[in-house]
């Protein structure tokens, strides 16, 4: 219409007829289609309500909460514990019966060891059991602080810190370091504790696979390629690799050296989680850095239980100073948390001089190791497995009988089989794996001072 | 709305009273408190917070300044260092995370994890850190040993932490019989049958039908209200939380909402909001609701208003979580808690959790309510498949001294230690209030948080009263607002008046030479008035 306007009126009066027949009737028709707009009705997009007070009422009338937990039904495989009277080492009276304890991770059978228990007595003598208090807070006892600075001595590090429970330390020790925005690359079978460490930290999550080298490596240089696009977030970006040097929910061990490599390679920390393998492996129980011949000060943190191998309670982590004095103040269950009762850290150090006096039992444990797993091969129906090594094991179920849970029967059965029916039994106990979708019996454990028996001849 | 006219929330001379309305009446009406309910926090003085605010300033300064001279190697770093070979990685820390522990913290690191040499009694022997240099970074252990410090900071609360009496020689012999360790499961072999008795003693002390019992009371938050709330569920949490219900809260990956401190509006004005708009964006009503409290908030000394929260819960058909992790046996007549202490039903709170670490003297931590609640945590519960269960001479202590609290012993100990307890809490509050400090907190609380504000007098008043044998606690930012931070004393029922006077003249002394005294309300001097704990003392003007 610009041209229509510039020139004059006679001249834009004869510009109509010369103007295409189609313009004229587009242009006709958006006038009519504007009028039609600003005289059309207007509507809002939200329409903004209000209750009334009634109408709250009969809201808060009308709502049903779902009840607290939903019912449980009686035949649940794991409600009724089996109880145990008497202490548990390697001979155990459960529901009334004697057995030979094939279920408890006591590796080193220092649980009714008399040292061990003569020094917690002189330690309740001294100190009574509780603490009454965190660590910041009159918690720390003398005896804590020489048992930090013992299994730092012990495994060659600079410095340790002691949790009170075990769950909690590889729990609160990834929170600590690992935060929002930060990736973490963890192996598909990691236990649970460290599953609840990642959801704690709310940092990026990655899985590889199993013990999978190549499939860890091809993550790295995606991520690699992804820091390239973004150099600022990258820098400030922390990574980390957390892996157990045995894993419980496989029972093998992970390939330390070529994850050093990767370690420097693509600059990842590297958080070691040593539950199993710390008083087991290696040649004075380093665990699997010293199993590996690899340089301690490599591994960025080694988390460890002290309820396996060193048969009290608790955990611990050591590394570098500064690494683990972080952890003082920002480690959740260390900071919040009731500090250790003094008599079980008397315990775990007594069980420390045991295995630094006498080495030799680690050999003893590895060649018990070797002989039953040499003897569960080939039993008809289960799969063995594990490493060599390894004190904990799992029998799987070669072929699925169905469901999950008639797995679960089968596995159940097994169990009240050598535990009922045979003379002198050993023990399993089948407990489902969470994050393993296959059905796992229960490692079969046992220290080194019980007596090995036939385990194919009482397995069909 | 419900809670209207239940209590008044009055302000007198800057100070905030909140007292029952029609007490007199109290019989008449059914008013919900049976006994009167005391709290205050008296506002801060207008001059000290400048003052505080001044001093942090001033501190930040020095902290820039002293970055500053760190960074450019002016001045030699003592902390540790990442080593060389991991230098060019991405640093593990980041530079402003650490300003505060950096520049504040280490200046006053040795008011904090003082170690002891003995049990952690009425008097302990500790070995104090003290800094080699004043300005530097670096604390040693001097190794010197300071005896006879009178222990006013563990949780302590009915005296159990001894190394002599029945627990003890229990404990003894469990230990020879049991061993130290369990190395397994409660699922699997770690299920002795001292756990399942101590369970059924949990469970009637605290008059409930059932209750299970786990190794830490931290990890029994954090793992346990996962397990009972999950999507689709909304969680309602005090302000003043403990760190394992928030984390708790957060594994969980319900939707959270926070009420103000011990405010019962705030309260049903979320829970109101919640029923009747739903779900965020959808609308869906919630699952379930679950109001998450506790017992005595242990850095404000407050208790949690119960009955008022009860009648909250049964009007709007909430479920309520009580963590009694300093209550339990400190509060009630017969020292069953902060049910005990309001005289209500156990069977009104649904999920009742406590910890044995505080009145019993051992570690762990417990959860108990309905049969049906305990049989779901037992086969679903994270810490019962995956953790290892408790030490044998821990659930001796525990079963122990649970028995000693009810009198089950033959002996009337427990009953005696509880009604001492609560003397020793009035009379330390009254005596405080009456020197002139500001106290936090209800009268009956045995936490006693006393202020200080500024950020010098937190060191000071530390070592000063270690100076003078007494042992306290001090606690700063990030703990308490950053203003606000105070002494923290807990009363034990071990302490004997004679130690109790010793150490309020001595706080006395240290008040006046640090200019503590800021309250203005002093109270009159009751002379000679003998031991009632149902006095509740007027203010003067």
């Amino acid at each position: 219409m610009v041209y229509f306007c510039t020139l004059g009126p006679k001249q834009s009066w004869s510009c109509i007829n010369w103007a295409p027949a189609y313009h004229l009737i587009l242009e006709g028709i958006l006038i009519l289609w504007i009028i039609r707009l600003l005289f059309s009705k207007t509507y809002k997009l939200q329409e903004t309500y209000k209750l009334t007070e009634k109408e709250k009422e009969d809201l808060i009338e009308e709502w049903q909460p779902e009840p607290l937990v939903p019912p449980v039904s009686k035949d649940q495989p794991f409600l009724n514990y089996d109880i145990v009277t008497g202490p548990p080492s390697h001979k155990i009276t459960i529901n009334g019966k004697e057995c030979i304890n094939f279920a408890s991770f006591n590796f080193l059978g220092l649980l009714d060891n008399e040292r061990v228990k003569h020094k917690a007595l002189a330690s309740l003598k001294k100190y009574g059991v509780g603490t009454c208090g965190p660590r910041g807070f009159y918690g720390t006892f003398d005896v804590h602080l020489e048992l930090e600075s013992r299994l730092a001595k012990f495994m060659k590090t600079e410095e340790a810190i002691i949790y009170s429970y075990g769950f909690a330390t590889i729990a609160s020790a990834i929170p600590a370091y690992s935060k929002r925005g930060d990736i973490v690359f963890v192996d598909e079978a990691a236990c649970f504790s460290i599953q609840k460490g990642l959801q704690a930290s709310r940092s990026f999550i990655k899985y590889f696979k199993h013990n999978d080298m190549e499939d860890l490596e091809r993550l790295l240089m995606e991520q690699e390629q992804e820091d390239q696009k973004n150099p600022r977030k990258a820098r400030v970006t922390r990574r980390f690799i957390v892996v157990e040097g045995l894993y419980i929910n496989t029972a093998d061990v992970c390939p330390l050296p070529e994850l050093v490599k990767l370690k420097y390679k693509y600059k990842v920390r590297i958080f070691l989680e040593e539950s199993m393998s710390f008083g087991v492996l290696g040649e004075h129980g380093r665990g699997v850095t010293e199993h590996f011949g690899v340089n301690i000060d490599d591994i960025d943190l080694i988390s460890a239980n002290m309820e396996n191998a060193v048969a009290s309670i608790g955990g611990f982590c050591c590394g570098r100073s500064f690494v683990i004095d972080h952890q003082r103040l920002s480690g959740q269950g260390y900071c919040f948390s009731a500090s250790l009762p003094p008599m079980l850290a008397a315990a775990a150090i007594e069980a420390l001089n045991i295995m630094e006096e006498d080495p030799g039992i680690f050999t003893v444990l590895r060649e018990k190791c070797r002989l039953v797993y040499e003897e569960l091969q080939g039993i008809p129906g289960l799969k063995l497995r594990g490493e060599q090594f390894a004190p904990a094991l799992h029998l799987q179920l070669e072929r699925s009988f169905g469901s999950r849970d008639t797995d679960l029967k089968m596995l159940r059965s097994i169990v009240d089989y050598c535990l009922l029916v045979l003379p002198n039994p050993n023990l399993f106990l089948p407990i489902p794996s969470q994050s393993c979708s296959c059905c796992l019996s229960r490692p079969v454990l046992f220290t080194p001072f019980t007596t090995y028996t036939k385990l194919k001849a009482l397995l069909h | 709305m419900l809670i209207k006219n239940e209590y008044k929330l009055i302000k007198k001379n800057k100070v905030f009273y909140t007292i029952p309305v029609a007490n007199e009446s109290a019989s008449h009406d059914g008013s919900l408190y049976s006994r009167p309910f005391d709290e205050s926090f008296e506002e801060t003085p207008m001059l000290v917070a400048v003052l505080t605010y001044m001093g942090y300033g001033i501190l930040t300064i020095f902290g820039y300044l002293r970055d500053f001279l760190r960074h450019w190697k002016i001045e030699r770093c003592h902390i540790a260092r990442e080593r060389e070979e991991q230098k060019d990685f991405v640093p593990l820390y980041q530079d402003f995370e650490n300003f505060y522990t950096r520049n504040l913290y280490m200046r006053i690191r040795d008011s904090w994890n003082r170690p002891i040499c003995s049990f952690a009694q009425i008097s302990t022997p500790l070995s104090p850190l003290v800094s080699s240099l004043s300005l530097s970074l670096s604390f040693r252990y001097t190794g010197r040993v300071v005896t006879d410090v009178i222990n006013l900071g563990s949780y302590n609360y009915l005296g159990f932490a001894e190394n002599v009496g029945p627990c003890a020689d229990a404990a003894a012999d469990i230990t020879v019989k049991y061993g130290v360790g369990v190395a397994s499961t409660r699922q699997e072999m770690g299920n002795l049958d001292r756990h399942e008795e101590m369970e059924k003693l949990v469970a009637r002390f605290l008059g409930v039908e059932s209750a299970m019992a786990f190794g830490m009371g931290f990890a029994t938050n954090s793992m346990n209200i996962p397990a009972l709330t999950g999507k689709g569920c909304l969680i309602l949490s005090d302000e003043l939380n403990h760190a394992s219900l928030v984390l708790g809260a957060r594994l969980s990956g319900s939707t959270i909402r926070v009420f103000k401190h011990n405010n019962m509006q705030s309260l049903e004005k979320l829970l109101r909001d919640a029923i009747v708009h739903g779900q965020p964006r959808t609308h869906r009503p919630w699952k379930k609701i679950l109001i998450l409290v506790e017992g005595i908030y242990s850095m404000e000394g407050s208790i949690v208003r119960l009955p008022e929260v009860i009648a909250l819960k049964k009007r709007y058909g909430a479920y309520l979580y009580l963590d009694e992790a300093h209550s339990i046996g400190a509060l009630g007549p017969r020292g069953r808690g902060v049910v005990d202490h309001f005289g209500l039903d156990p069977c009104d709170v649904d999920v009742m959790m406590g910890t044995f670490t505080k009145s019993f003297g051992a570690a762990g931590g417990y959860i108990a309510g309905k049969e049906e609640l305990i049989k779901f945590l037992r086969s679903q519960s994270h810490s019962a498949v995956y953790a290892t269960s408790m030490s044998p001479p821990v659930v001796e202590q525990i079963i122990t001294s649970m028995k000693c609290i009810m009198g089950e012993d033959g002996t009337t100990i427990g009953l005696e230690r509880v009604q001492q307890l609560a003397e020793n809490t009035v009379y330390f509050r009254r005596r405080l209030r009456e020197m002139g400090f500001i106290i936090y907190g209800n009268n009956d609380s045995p936490v006693v948080p006393m202020m200080l504000y500024m950020p010098a007098k937190i060191g000071a008043f530390g070592r000063e009263m270690l100076k003078r044998n007494i042992g306290v606690v001090v606690v700063g930012f990030p703990a308490t607002p950053i203003i606000e931070s105070r002494a923290r004393f807990c009363i034990s029922a071990a302490h004997t008046k004679h130690m109790l006077d010793r150490a309020l003249s001595v706080i006395s002394e240290v008040g006046d030479l640090l200019q503590l005294k800021y309250s203005r309300h002093r109270m009159q001097r009751s002379v000679g008035q003998p031991f009632d704990d149902n006095v509740y003392e007027d203010i003067d003007d």
